[in-house]
């Protein structure tokens, strides 16, 4: 195999000539390996920033929890002492705190603007909760909040939290299965183009039969040129795509998911593997396209 | 070194040759004539392989040649030289790259062949023709080059379909002279032909032998020619 591998990359020149030069499936294969790879690098970029984004929700929110006071304003204070005084004793709580006025008022920021006016607003007042390892008994404190501080509403994150998190994972598998079809999909034109090669090269064919060449030798003239061609056009193609990621808008807390849609360090250099993955793909379908054709002629 | 057996050979239902059995020893020339149709190209597919016969057994160099695989195969027509009517080149390739393809399909280093090459397309004077495309070069260029590619091997048998066909008496001699000296040189040499002049003028210089396929059979042919 490893011989193999060392003649598909070294090559013989002299061998190389002997199947003639074909235009159309030298085009197609070229364009077909482009575009794919072109392809390949979003789908892998849509995934690995799916991945990217659902550890992050999963970080972020599993153990994170919000008690929200809901109390008229001369009761909001006592109720938010109340509830720091229960969350204190509660078995699983690491810790809580009230948020400040002016976190309240970056929270609401991006809808109401940066001068709203929160005093003069009923804004309840929150408590960021959070959990130990062992985590707390949620409908338990719901309880005990229920009776002690009558303004208390807990929300543990994981009503919306899961969907999310969900969400992204299934974007990542698709983004991933995406990137199975673009193979499968370039593995069948290749094999088209192949064969469309070796049909139009069916004397080529008969004269090297002629003159002593084994099946090998024959089907190795065209695995060569299929997987090099496979190879240039992936590289071209992933160039480009590489070029029109890092061209996207970078990561930030105003453009949310879409701006975060390109790779992180080695992350660059994941799309470096698709020109192999093509030239591999290339060398397989062309390989088994040989050995079919090349049996069926007698 | 090739030995037919009570072959016959069906074409799509309609049979072409029957019983046929013949050998062709170390070093003989045959020449193979009757009229066209007759299946003298048949007949000689069926000598290296290209055919295999629908009744009766062919052997090469001992081997039965339905019993080859593909490699097999691929050996046995290193060891035959085939001429073949219509010659049938690379025709993007320089007519010196057409010769050495058989090197080139063995794997031998064509560097180390230069001189070889060299003499040998001075032997069959192509030499100043080298680099010309095989569509480029006039009939008897073409059977000249035809016969030199399937030397190159040093093959132990040389078949020829038709190398006079398609050439004037002038070079049809010359290259009935390139195969006497071959067969001098100790090589098996199988034509087939429709020129009888070619047969008696082949006679004058070497000993050969005439078969005639006719009515599906192969016979000795006799004195008439």
């Amino acid at each position: 195999m490893s011989g193999r591998i060392r003649q598909l990359i070294v090559g013989d020149a002299q061998a190389d000539r002997v199947v003639p030069p074909s235009g159309f499936t030298a085009h197609l294969t070229l364009f077909v390996a482009a575009a794919m790879a072109f392809l390949a690098v979003f789908a892998l970029a849509l995934s690995l920033a799916s991945g990217r984004l659902a550890d992050r929700w999963a970080d972020e929110l599993a153990r994170a929890a919000t008690l929200r006071i809901n109390a008229p304003a001369d009761q909001r204070a006592a109720q938010t002492q109340a509830a720091l005084t229960v969350l204190a004793q509660t078995p699983g709580v690491a810790s809580a705190r009230a948020l400040t006025a002016e976190e309240q008022a970056a929270l609401l920021a991006p809808w109401f603007g940066a001068e709203l006016p929160l005093d003069s607003l009923p804004v309840p007042q929150l408590i960021e909760v959070l959990e130990t390892e062992t985590g707390y008994d949620a409908e338990g404190l719901r309880l005990r909040l229920q009776a002690e501080v009558p303004g208390a509403v807990l929300d543990d994150h994981s009503r919306w939290r899961k969907p999310l998190v969900d969400a992204a994972r299934s974007l990542r598998r698709l983004g991933l299965f995406s990137i199975l079809l673009i193979g499968g999909a370039m593995a069948g034109m290749i094999t088209l183009a192949a064969n469309a090669a070796l049909a139009a090269n069916a004397q080529v064919i008969e004269v090297l039969r002629l003159v002593g060449a084994q099946d090998d030798y024959i089907a190795h003239a065209f695995v060569r040129r299929f997987t090099l061609r496979a190879l240039a056009g992936c590289s071209v193609g992933v160039a480009l795509g590489m070029i029109g990621v890092w061209l996207m808008p970078a990561a930030s807390e105003e453009g949310g998911f879409l701006t975060g849609l390109g790779f992180v360090s080695w992350g660059w250099l994941m799309p470096l593997a698709i020109p192999l993955l093509g030239a591999l793909v290339a060398f397989v379908a062309t390989s088994r396209a040989a050995k079919k054709r090349l049996g069926d002629l007698t | 070194m090739i030995e037919l057996d009570n072959v016959g050979y069906n074409y799509g239902g309609g049979e072409l040759l029957t019983n046929v059995s013949a050998q062709l020893a170390p070093g003989s020339f045959h020449f193979l004539t009757g009229p066209s149709g007759a299946g003298k190209t048949t007949l000689l597919k069926l000598c290296y392989g290209a055919l295999s016969p629908t009744s009766g057994r062919v052997r090469a160099f001992n081997m039965d040649v339905k019993g080859l695989d593909r490699d097999q195969m691929a050996m046995l027509r290193r060891r035959v030289g085939v001429v073949h009517q219509d010659c049938r080149f690379l025709d993007h390739l320089p007519v010196v790259e057409n010769i050495a393809l058989p090197l080139t399909v063995s794997g031998k280093d064509l560097a180390q062949e230069q001189a070889n090459l060299r003499d040998l397309m001075d032997w069959v004077g192509l030499s100043e023709r080298a680099d010309a495309k095989p569509p480029e070069l006039s009939g008897g260029e073409r059977q000249r080059a035809a016969l030199a590619r399937a030397v190159i091997l040093s093959p132990e048998v040389v078949i020829a379909d038709e190398p006079t066909g398609n050439v004037d008496w002038e070079m049809s001699q010359r290259l009935l002279q390139l195969l006497v000296e071959l067969n001098r040189m100790g090589k098996t040499i199988l034509v087939a032909t429709h020129d009888l002049a070619l047969i008696r003028a082949a006679k004058n210089q070497v000993q050969t032998r005439v078969l005639r396929i006719s009515d599906k059979r192969l016979q000795l042919a006799g004195a008439d020619l």
